[in-house]
């Protein structure tokens, strides 16, 4: 296996409110492969973002607060990184594309000096006639067409999927080799997203950038990700290869997840969702946080009393955190059956 | 043979749409754009300030109070080119002459014989550059303090706006009297150094040194909602630093409402010059502004248009600033669709 990009141990983040401190994140471990693609999904709230904006420092603080953990990326660990330079970082070596399009360009400024400034800030000796070219190369490897023209108009002149468009293409500006995209389709239309995804497939192609996908959609998933990572209540969950995590899931969540999503193949009247609601991160249930919902725990004693750790499941590098994983041995999952037309 | 139609020339000249394999996008093909180009029908680019151009000069009222303004002004500036006589000529033959069209007194003359109209005029271009100057500073101050407050928050912000308001619970009034007389008064020192440029920098920095205050809340107020912004999270991912942030991306999202508010702070501040004279405590003969016009006359009732002409001149002014102001307003702000007449 080759030497993770990013390798993060232990990372936990709490925000103090007046209501009481909330577990945003609480110890999570993982790698970063250099150009792979790594899935996180979960519920809102179950700190999917919080645990990679913290690696930005895009954490408020306060409230926000890094408990633990250590971030290595290219031997520095970017969690005790000043600001200076974290920000040298930022832009340059780890990207970020953000859930909204709508709002994550600045309306007053061009798209062509938006993009030639991601660029500038990082080089500010390049001369103005190389970034344009360099900007307008970017809009068309993204797919926005005239780029030319494209170039000197507003946001708002933009539909929704161009604005995506151009966030990823400031995004690979500078060429990073970790690329976050925090929901990068949550905002747009379902034939929008469709192309955007292309666009990240095309991207990654062609920069070799390990991504980090944070998503709550289990077909985005399954479509770009090769690695999963299933987080419930600020804790890792389950991980493992796309494969072993659609076919043979080992947690009752992801097989929850699972579950909810509906079908193309099969006539289902009713839709399937987890009972209860996620839990809340100021008194988080004791013992595993999902028991309260699970189908599997029905009351037993050692799910109310001891937190699960992370352990091997069958499969490569698959882990998943449940006491009695072993009891899905042989759990048919929805999606272990390829889908026949 | 008739000759073709638009649609049917367009449709002649069109090659078949590609469309891109691996990004999916549909590039229109050149011969479609230039004919496009060529028929007329392509679409103008505008900005946002094209449009706020265009609202304002649809603006009756703003552009009769633009065109005033420019002529009056015009006129001040030019004073030494415009006026019929020197403003400190004295005619002892010619006293305290009514109105006339003969020998270019139309404004009449005073007591000693001096063209009211030449003096009316210098007193145009004091109060001018009093009223621009206090705008400009105040705004630039106020603009930085405001900006500096509402961005970085929490003591900053707190030690910043408490000066704020402290300078706004100064009585004004009895402060700017003292002040002046004080100024006046002085012999050595920074006040002295004022002083000896004329008095109506005396007043024009007693009067920056309390108009910055409006300017710096509202900055402040916008900065602080806006510093929550995606784009500005989105610039901080890609390795902006606090400058940058400030001066590119926030503060040309803030200069709507301070354009309108520079613009009504030159009328307030020729009106409280004006003010402050007409007490006796600004500009003192024989330097001539409208206020120290308008005070002098009041010594002479029979002569009415020693008061009158002046007065007449500085509430055209300040009309003219008001119409201007009210129609930035409604032009620059986005949320404004009507145009109002």
């Amino acid at each position: 296996m080759p030497d993770p990009i990013l390798s993060i141990r232990d990372l936990a983040v709490e925000f103090r409110t007046d209501d009481g401190i909330v577990h945003a994140v609480d110890g999570i471990t993982y790698d970063v492969l250099p150009g792979e693609t790594l899935g996180i999904v979960g519920e809102s709230g179950s700190g999917k973002s919080v645990s990679t904006m913290a690696l930005l420092g895009l954490i408020p603080q306060p409230p926000g607060r890094i408990v633990s953990g250590t971030a290595m990326f290219k031997g520095k660990d970017l969690l005790k990184l000043k600001k200076r330079e974290l920000r040298q970082f930022r832009g340059e070596e780890v990207a970020m594309v953000f859930q909204d399009p709508m709002t994550s360009l600045n309306p007053v400024l061009k798209i062509g000096f938006q993009l030639g400034e991601a660029i500038k800030t990082h080089h500010p000796k390049e001369s103005d006639e190389k970034v344009k070219e360099r900007v307008i190369e970017l809009l068309r490897l993204v797919g926005v067409p005239n780029p030319d023209q494209r170039y000197s108009q507003y946001p708002h002149e933009f539909s929704g999927g161009m604005r995506q468009r151009a966030m990823i293409a400031m995004s690979i500006a500078n060429s990073p080799s970790l690329l976050i995209a925090d929901e990068p389709t949550t905002a747009l239309d379902v034939t929008i997203q469709a192309q955007v995804l292309e666009v990240l497939k095309t991207v990654q192609a062609e920069t070799h950038a390990a991504t980090i996908l944070i998503t709550h959609d289990l077909g985005i998933v399954a479509e770009l990700c090769e690695r999963v990572l299933v987080m419930y209540g600020g804790r890792i969950v389950e991980s493992g290869d796309v494969h072993t995590i659609f076919s043979a899931p080992r947690h009752p969540y992801t097989i929850g997840l699972m579950d909810s999503l509906p079908k193309l193949t099969e006539d289902e009247e009713w839709l399937r969702p987890i009972p209860g609601a996620p839990p809340s991160l100021i008194n988080r249930p004791t013992g595993c946080a999902f028991h309260p919902r699970c189908f599997l725990s029905q009351g037993r004693l050692k799910c109310r009393e001891e937190t699960p750790v992370l352990r091997k499941a069958e499969g490569t590098g698959h882990e998943a955190a449940c006491h009695f994983s072993d009891e899905l041995i042989g759990h048919q999952s929805k999606f272990s059956q390829p889908v026949t037309a | 043979m008739t000759e073709p139609t638009q649609v049917e020339r367009l449709a002649g000249t069109v090659a078949p749409y590609e469309q891109n394999i691996d990004t999916g996008v549909v590039l229109a093909p050149a011969g479609l754009l230039d004919s496009t180009v060529e028929a007329g029908l392509e679409l103008k680019i505008r900005s946002q300030w094209s449009y706020a151009r265009q609202r304002f000069l649809r603006h009756r009222l703003a552009m009769i109070g633009l065109i005033g303004l420019i002529i009056i002004f015009g006129v001040g500036a030019f004073a030494n080119f415009v006026a019929p006589y020197a403003f400190d000529q004295i005619d002892l033959t010619n006293v305290r002459h009514a109105p006339t069209l003969k020998a270019h007194h139309f404004f009449g003359t005073d007591e000693i014989g001096r063209d009211y109209l030449s003096r009316v005029i210098y007193g145009i271009r004091t109060s001018e550059q009093v009223g621009l100057f206090v705008a400009l500073v105040s705004t630039l101050f106020g603009l930085v303090l405001g900006a500096v407050a509402g961005y970085y928050g929490g003591w900053i912000d707190n030690l910043l706006m408490r000066l704020t308001d402290l300078v706004l619970t100064l009585p004004a009034l009895a402060i700017l009297l003292t002040a002046a007389a004080l100024i006046e008064a002085s012999h050595s020192g920074f006040a002295h150094t004022i002083n000896r440029f004329g008095d109506q920098w005396t007043i024009t920095f007693i009067l920056t040194g309390f108009f910055w205050t409006g300017i710096a809340r509202i900055v402040r107020g916008v900065f602080l909602s806006l510093r929550e912004k995606e784009y500005v999270e989105a610039a901080k991912a890609s390795g902006a630093g606090d400058l940058r942030i400030i001066f590119r991306h926030v503060l040309p999202n803030t200069l709507g409402p301070v354009v309108v508010n520079a613009t009504l702070a030159v009328a307030a501040a020729i009106i409280t010059e004006a003010f402050l004279s007409f007490l006796g405590f600004g500009i003192k003969p024989p330097t001539a502004s409208l206020g120290s016009l308008t005070a002098e006359g009041q010594q002479f009732p029979q002569a009415w248009w020693l008061t009158v002409m002046p007065g007449l001149v500085l509430v055209t002014i300040v009309l003219c600033v008001n119409f201007v102001g009210d129609g930035l307003r409604d032009a620059l702000d986005p949320q404004q669709r009507r145009i109002r007449a």
